[in-house]
């Protein structure tokens, strides 16, 4: 009797088992997101992804995810759900999730992670990015030459390397336009807060800046500019609609293509733990078309991107020069290196400002 | 000069939904009950503030939106404290995450639209009055209301009797109950005024701050509204200079940031917290006396009878 319970009890696990196995006949895809879907901003473009990803291979995968995760030690427990819940791909969409997406890899060998931003790797974790910076240098040239004043607006929102080079990128170029061109920094110390990126503009404006950039993901900025007759580029996203006027263009995050990549790698079983840290020649970025300026400075941007898209054209060229006016060293043959860009911690000559922390 | 002028336009606009929401919790807070849900209420109030004002492409519509969302959410929460007479800290930190949910929820169609904003008084001669002109008569109509607010809410406290039994309610409930006052019933009232002020502050930011609607867009001003209430010992006097000193040295320490000073950014971001905790201490040691809080604040008042 106990015997054929045992057995009948074996039987419903198998048959469980089986019928689990059927429902899992799609690839279940997961993603955790920092904010809100209509942020129009970071996670709205990897939402973008996902749809785009949906869209080229939707009868063989099914997507799930999480919005408004925070980071930090609560997003382990997200990231563990989708696990449960049978993801075997699971993307998870900012810097703060490195450490959980991590833990919880080392926990769940047989199911692939892709962090993005993120610098922590396992042999079942990859980690993507995009090198911002090139397009930054674009926006440099473009600032330089539209800027009347000679002075540009720069908010920021963490002295992270990310951000550092960005700016770097930005002055670098700029310099080659105007050798003289200043650059306003303020730091907003957050990520998303409409206000306070909109006092940043304002007080930027008000102190003789004529072409407002940033690293913070709201429109607020690019609405103020736009109200006070001023320029400015966008973030993240087509931004074109709060300042019809006003946006020169935008880095688009475009992560279509790297999502389509990864999931039909996974599909055909060859998914292996990579770092990518992909630019405008494997398009993790795009640029927003060029507005509002005129044709020849068009024309030098459209210039810009082909050379570096080409490979001829390296935003962090040597000579670099610090702030104390010595030169960086230049680990990459004729221009800095990844790991330099990456952990970059300095500003360039030319920015007359102090790094906070620094 | 015309720096200075830029400057204190700033520091007025971002002030502004401080001071109203903070107005509201104070009156809240006056007849003895704590309602943490400020922040709540004003997300839902900027979504259905932005809702009101693109759907009839009138700002005052929007506000008036703004205004009954915020009083709604406050009778939830009137509701469940006072009329169940549920823990109000619970409540009120569930009130403020059910409002960020709901805002998501009723913004979501109309994430990436714009609006025209507020517009701002103009009258020919004294608005072009050079540093003072635009600062006394070129603001928009928030910025007025939320003066004569603060003005009419002090003078309703001190100067009349119903402001004296609201506050009588919030020292001591049973002596009011005793003495015959329906305090569940003020109480409510209380609330109310707080919720429709919270949904007011709301909407001041997607009809005049920053004229569009984003989930999470009022990024925890709620929680400095109801911190303010605290520092300012719960006097309206104190209330306008924290809510003011806030703004000017939030703004101020952006246009530092400007000028490169070199002092930390991070630093810096926390001067506003700083300089408000310790401005409000400071005020509050040179008068003698105990705790100047409403002594059944945030307690359960169950009549007996």
């Amino acid at each position: 009797m106990r015997k054929s319970l045992l057995a009948l009890a074996a039987g419903l696990l198998l048959a469980g088992s089986v019928s689990a196995a059927s429902a899992a006949d799609k690839l279940k895809v997961g993603f955790i997101y920092l904010g809100p879907i209509g942020d129009l901003g970071w996670t709205y473009q990897h939402d973008v992804g996902r749809l785009a990803l949906v869209k080229e291979l939707g009868d063989k995968i099914e997507t799930t995810y999480l919005e408004n995760v925070p980071e930090g030690p609560d997003a382990e427990r997200a990231i563990e759900q989708l696990v449960r819940a049978g993801n075997k791909l699971i993307f998870t969409t900012s810097f703060g999730y490195m450490d959980p997406t991590l833990k919880v890899a080392k926990k769940y060998p047989n199911v692939h992670f892709e962090h993005a931003t993120g610098y922590k790797r396992n042999p079942n974790m990859s980690t993507y990015s995009a090198k911002w910076y090139q397009g930054r240098y674009i926006q440099g040239l473009i600032a330089a030459k539209m800027s009347k004043s000679g002075v540009l607006g720069y908010i920021g929102s963490f002295p992270i390397p990310e951000v550092v080079s960005g700016i770097n990128a930005t002055i670098l170029a700029a310099q080659t336009i105007n050798p003289n061109i200043k650059v306003k920094i303020i730091w907003a110390n957050t990520w998303f807060d409409p206000g306070k990126e909109a006092d940043a503009a304002k007080a930027l404006i008000d102190q003789g800046a004529d072409v407002i950039m940033q690293h913070t993901d709201s429109p607020a900025a690019m609405q103020i500019a736009s109200e006070r007759g001023k320029l400015a580029f966008g973030q993240d996203s087509e931004m074109i609609k709060f300042g019809p006027k006003t946006q020169l263009t935008s880095i688009l995050d475009t992560w279509g293509p790297y999502y389509i990549a990864r999931v039909k790698a996974e599909l055909d079983g060859t998914w292996k733990s990579e770092d990518t840290w992909g630019g405008l020649d494997s398009h993790m970025f795009a640029m927003a078309p060029y507005t509002n300026m005129p044709d020849d400075v068009k024309k030098m941007a459209e210039d810009a991107q082909a050379a570096i898209t080409a490979g001829k054209l390296h935003p962090f060229k040597c000579p670099i020069v610090g702030q104390d006016g010595k030169p960086v060293e230049c680990k990459g043959g004729d221009h800095l290196d990844d790991g330099q860009i990456l952990g970059m911690n300095f500003y360039v000559k030319g920015i007359d400002d102090k790094l906070p922390g620094k | 000069m015309e720096l200075v002028e830029a400057i204190i336009l700033a520091v007025l606009a971002a002030s502004t939904p401080l001071l109203i929401a903070a107005t509201g919790e104070l009156v809240t807070e006056r007849s003895g009950v704590l309602n943490l849900g400020v922040e709540g209420m004003m997300i839902v109030g900027a979504a259905c503030g932005f809702a009101g004002a693109w759907l009839t492409g009138s700002i005052f519509v929007g506000a008036l939106f703004g205004i009954v969302a915020g009083t709604l959410m406050s009778l939830i929460f009137a509701l469940m404290a006072l009329g169940l007479a549920v823990n109000q800290v619970a409540t009120g930190l569930a009130l403020t995450i059910l409002g960020i949910g709901l805002s998501g929820l009723i913004g979501a169609g109309f994430v990436g639209e714009r609006l025209t904003p507020a517009a701002h008084l103009s009258i020919p001669g004294l608005t072009d009055i050079p540093l003072i002109g635009r600062v006394l008569f070129g603001e928009d109509a928030f910025v007025y209301f939320s003066i004569a607010l603060i003005i009419g809410v002090w003078w309703f406290l001190y100067r009349t009797r119903a402001g004296l039994i609201l506050r009588a309610c919030g020292d001591n409930h049973v002596s009011a109950h005793a003495l015959g006052y329906p305090v569940l019933r003020i109480r409510t009232f209380a609330v109310m005024f707080g919720g429709a002020c919270a949904g007011l502050a709301g909407a001041y930011l997607p009809l005049a701050y920053t004229p569009f609607f984003i989930p999470g867009m009022t990024a925890g001003r709620g929680w400095i509204a109801l911190a303010l209430v605290v520092f300012s010992s719960w006097r309206p006097g104190r209330l306008v200079v924290g809510a003011y000193l806030f703004g000017a040295v939030t703004i101020l320490q952006l246009h530092a940031q400007g000028w490169g000073v070199g002092i930390p950014s991070q630093f810096m971001s926390a001067l506003p917290y700083l300089a408000t905790v310790i401005v409000l201490v400071l005020l509050s040691r040179a008068r003698t006396g105990g705790s100047t809080a409403p002594a059944a604040l945030g307690t359960v008042f169950v009549p007996d009878r």
